[in-house]
């Protein structure tokens, strides 16, 4: 076919800033490609295990979709981070998307939430309440 | 229900991860041309994806169906997943939330069925497996299913 596949098929960048990772999720995500960025990811986390990388933030506001496969290859990524002592905040979740997920029944559990990349920021210099699973309830928001 | 006269089928195979993202393309393209909004286009076709998944998954494959459809003033778009795959031996089970046979979570047609108007699965045991869904324009009458 002549038509190029929309979206995704090239590797998602993983940005460093300090000792947390961002990922910006952009458009139409293949399957693998969100596989391939799962191993990526738990691989950078691992190589810097003894507290370098503390926080990931993944921001999906440019994500149009997010089924059940890709909401699990989110949790999967925010439990290896648990494992290696680091958290994960999903920031910029549309509200169509938010609307449809709650419908499918999915909970992404073990992901921390932020409206936007900057307050995924603060919320990650914050102390990590190991084992709490939300921060303040009435801050978020 | 009928089709909507001067509007032909789309039918895009279903054999591929990159299948998977230009079916849902497909969706939005078909869903935004019948004037469906931002809330039910994307319940559409995250459907779409969860089922067109399990056409390949699954099913080992097949076709993917878009097709306007019109009853009295009502519009909608129609989806049907075709495959030739084993079936599904026990429909209820496999409708239950968190119920797989694979590594999965369980919601695709659980939740599919949540988000679109009308649902139907046809499988037989051996026989493949053909879901069939349908989404209605918002603000419009929705028909009730089995008057068409
Ligand atoms: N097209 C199909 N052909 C054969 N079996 C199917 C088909 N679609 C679904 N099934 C069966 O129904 C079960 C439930 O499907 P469902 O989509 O709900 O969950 P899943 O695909 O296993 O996981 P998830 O979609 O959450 O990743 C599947 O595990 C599979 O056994
Ligand atoms: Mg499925």
């Amino acid at each position: 076919m002549s038509v190029p596949s929309p979206g995704y098929a090239a590797p998602v960048p993983v940005l460093a800033l300090g000792d947390v990772l961002l990922v910006t999720l952009q458009g139409d995500l293949h399957d693998d490609t969100a596989e391939r960025l799962r191993q990526d990811l738990t691989r950078r986390i691992a190589r810097h295990s003894g507290g370098r990388v503390t926080g990931v933030v993944i921001d999906i506001s440019g994500v149009e979709v997010v089924d059940s496969y890709l909401g699990r290859v989110l949790a999967e990524i925010a439990a290896s981070a648990r494992l290696l002592a680091a958290r994960t905040v999903l920031t910029g979740m549309r509200p169509a998307v938010a609307i449809t997920l709650v419908e499918l029944g999915l909970t992404l559990p073990g992901l921390l939430t932020a409206l936007d990349v900057e307050r995924a920021l603060e919320l990650l210099s914050g102390p990590d309440p190991a084992g709490a699973r939300a921060p303040d309830a009435e801050g978020g928001g | 229900m009928q089709t909507s006269p001067g509007t032909a089928a789309t039918i895009l195979p279903i054999g591929s991860d990159a299948d998977l993202a230009w079916a849902r393309h497909q969706v939005r393209q078909a869903a935004a041309a019948l004037g469906f909004g931002l809330v039910q286009q994307t319940k559409l076709i995250t459907a779409a994806s969860e089922l067109a998944r399990n056409t390949l998954v699954h099913g080992g494959g097949g076709h993917l169906e878009i097709t306007p459809v019109a009853h009295g003033k009502a519009r909608g778009l129609r989806l049907s997943f075709v495959d030739t795959g084993p079936g599904i031996r026990d429909l209820e089970l496999a409708m239950t939330d968190g119920y797989t046979t694979g590594g999965g979570l369980g919601l695709g047609l659980s939740g599919a069925r949540r988000l679109v108007h009308e649902f139907r699965v046809d499988t037989r045991p051996g026989g493949g497996t053909t879901v069939t869904v349908v989404m209605w324009l918002a603000g419009m009458p929705v028909p009730r299913p089995g008057t068409g």
